[in-house]
């Protein structure tokens, strides 16, 4: 279970989340919808531990830990996964040795034997199949030359083989055509369970005909302004935000 | 037994008139390269060319002749890299049979059985050429006929501190690729204990020809490695070369690349890994002296503790060396505050229809790379491992041939082992 509590962050000294308050049960899959600047990639790298933002206020607790005094491979290992909306590339660095570094090292945090490369093979070439990635994927720099889509799609790969509790999705879903988007819809999907939860950061209706949300929250100026059920996003699609905000403020 | 010991620029004169009668080859050009060494001294800093790397910890050091070689002890072969090739291999400087395993197609004639200097090395203005001239008593000849594809070979420098103080020793090499013909060249220098290795390497790549090139300098970290390499390429000819430099106290991998026909092809690139007080510098000059030749130089530097890199890359475009192409880019990653790197790129174009650029990056990892690891879990120490040896593993991509480019991976490898012990 994920609770926000008055979450308040900062970067430059340029206040960007003012309070936030959100809880996202097991099992369940939350929305983030809202317009540019309104602080959800924020919210997103606040939550997964990057230090060039500074949290001002409130309280961030993950199954019990204090996720904001973790580092980030802490997070990762208590089972938090962000996908990135702009996927970094790594030159250098084999797309499968990457993979296999990560897994082990989280296995490891949970006193789990280490994959070999056999067995890693293994495990991801099956992986890569079901999100109708080429092999070769896999043989490749992380996502060095991959295009948007590759890239995104690497990103679901990633979260198919650590296994999160929580998936941040960053707009993952942009620069997706309507197979691929499917893909990573079902990627999700595929991990959903009584112990899996997920916010998905998204602009689109789109995606979530296919990941259909437990709740959905609009976020604004820093605030969630509203949150609903899945019809939420439906009035968002027809009405857009400015409505929303105007009656908010 | 003891050895003379000698210091400074009189130390090696004075052991050039002591030898001087038993020295082989031409006694005029060793007489004239003394004279110029005289003149030019190992200079310091005040001398444009020696800003950055100061000669003087040589002129300060106390060399001894190196002893007759030892006998043949195959311990010293696991030190260096196992390539299935054949090998010249020179222990102190002289070439050694026992230990060698020479190419059964190819001429080799060793420095000291006939002692030829070429005609590209400048003795005239290169100090430490000049006191190789002077005092060179070995080295490699390998003369490679037309149209031969003369495989790899392995050419080794062991340094063994069996004379009980400092040795000095400057082979002398000459390889030639006659048009069309073919070599890939592996360079292994290591050794222990305190010494000067001063190579002078004269190559001609003929028409056509292509000379594949790499060099690991993994010497002791008390030696002195200062080499200077000469290569002409002629028309459509490709020299090939990397340097790889791990070792030594205070090190220069000095080139002078001369594209003297249409179509020639130079790549000198290079990655050095330094630590402690470690001082490496890569100088390079190449003269485009015709049309549609192009040069390429990457040299990546990964700098750790008080070390401190070089780079003085100089291109320069005769009048009528139109359609140049001309690439120079050092990059370095600082891994410590103390860290140092200096580099001095120089352009120097006389044709009109040229396209030449040079670039440098100096910096620390990539904050975003090091969070994007760290978010999947890899502990900040791993991240940044993984993140150097990527940034040397795209340097190291620059080598096309496999077993040679795992050799160096291995030696990266473990020189980066040994950091995180």
């Amino acid at each position: 279970m994920l609770e926000i509590r008055g979450l308040s962050a900062s970067i430059n000294d340029k206040p960007i989340l003012k309070g936030i308050d959100l809880t996202v049960p097991p099992g369940e899959v939350h929305a983030i919808m809202g317009p540019n600047g309104s602080g959800k990639s924020t919210l997103a790298y606040v939550l997964s531990g990057r230090e060039e933002y500074a949290v001002t206020g409130g309280s961030v607790t993950f199954n019990g830990h204090d996720l904001l005094t973790m580092a980030p491979e802490e997070r990762a290992a208590a089972g938090v996964f962000l996908a990135f909306q702009a996927p970094i590339e790594l030159p250098g660095v084999g797309n499968a040795n990457f993979l296999r570094t990560a897994l082990n090292a989280i296995r490891r945090a949970h006193g789990e034997s280490e994959l070999d490369a056999v067995q890693f093979l293994k495990l991801a070439r099956a992986e890569a199949k079901r999100l109708a990635m080429p092999d070769d994927m896999l043989k490749r720099n992380v996502n060095v030359g991959f295009s948007g889509g590759e890239k995104k799609r690497n990103e679901v790969l990633q979260m198919a083989i650590l296994r999160p509790k929580l998936a941040i999705l960053d707009e993952t879903d942009s620069g997706l055509d309507i197979d691929a988007l499917k893909i990573v819809a079902d990627g999700v999907n595929e991990l959903r369970s009584p112990e899996f939860s997920a916010l998905v950061i998204t602009h689109h209706q789109r995606l979530l005909d296919h990941l259909v949300p437990t709740r959905v929250h609009v976020l604004a100026g820093g605030r969630i302004i509203r949150s609903g059920g899945p019809d939420l996003a439906l009035e968002l699609e027809a009405r857009g935000y400015a409505g929303l905000v105007a009656e908010a403020a | 037994m003891t050895a003379a010991v000698q210091t400074g620029v009189d130390g090696f004169l004075a052991r050039y008139r002591g030898l001087r009668d038993r020295l082989p080859g031409d006694r005029a050009e060793r007489d004239a390269a003394a004279e110029a060494f005289r003149r030019a001294g190992l200079p310091g800093r005040r001398v444009e060319a020696w800003k950055y790397t100061d000669l003087r910890p040589v002129a300060a050091a106390a060399f001894a002749e190196p002893l007759p070689p030892l006998a043949a002890d195959s311990a010293w072969l696991a030190r260096i890299p196992q390539l299935d090739a054949p090998r010249l291999v020179f222990v102190d400087g002289r070439y050694h049979p026992e230990l060698s395993v020479p190419p059964a197609a190819l001429r080799f004639t060793p420095f000291a059985a006939r002692a030829e200097f070429g005609k590209l090395a400048q003795p005239e203005r290169e100090p430490l050429v000049a006191l190789n001239t002077m005092l060179a008593e070995d080295g490699a000849g390998l003369h490679i006929p037309e149209g031969m594809d003369a495989g790899t070979l392995h050419l080794v420098s062991l340094a063994t501190d069996s004379a009980g103080g400092s040795t000095a020793f400057h082979p002398r090499h000459r390889i030639r690729l006659e048009p069309g013909a073919k070599l890939t060249l592996l360079e292994t220098s290591t050794g222990d204990g305190a010494y000067l290795h001063n190579p002078v390497t004269e190559m001609h790549v003929g028409k056509n020809a292509e000379l594949t090139h790499v060099r690991l300098q993994d010497e002791s970290t008390d030696a002195f490695h200062l080499a200077t390499l000469y290569v002409q390429i002629d028309e459509g000819g490709t020299y090939d070369s990397f340097v790889l430099n791990l070792g030594g106290r205070m090190v220069r991998s000095e080139v002078h690349a001369h594209l003297t026909g249409r179509n020639g092809a130079a790549h000198l690139n290079g990655a050095q890994l330094l630590t402690g007080t470690q001082h490496a510098d890569f100088t390079s000059v190449v003269r485009h002296d015709a049309p549609n030749c192009n040069s390429r130089q990457t040299v990546k530097n990964v700098l750790t503790g008080r070390s401190r890199g070089v780079f003085q890359g100089r291109i320069e475009v005769a009048r009528h060396a139109q359609k140049t192409d001309g690439y120079q880019m050092n990059q370095a990653l600082l891994l410590s505050p103390d860290a140092e790197v200096d580099t001095k790129p120089e352009l120097e174009i006389f044709a009109d229809d040229v396209k030449c650029s040079h670039g440098a990056t100096v910096g620390e990892l990539d904050a975003e790379q090091l969070f994007y690891l760290r978010s999947r879990g890899i502990p900040d120490g791993e991240a940044r491992s993984i993140l150097v040896r990527a940034f040397l593993a795209e340097g190291l991509q620059a080598v096309t041939q496999d077993n040679i480019r795992a050799i160096l991976e291995d030696s990266v490898e473990r020189w980066w082992q040994r950091q995180l012990a």
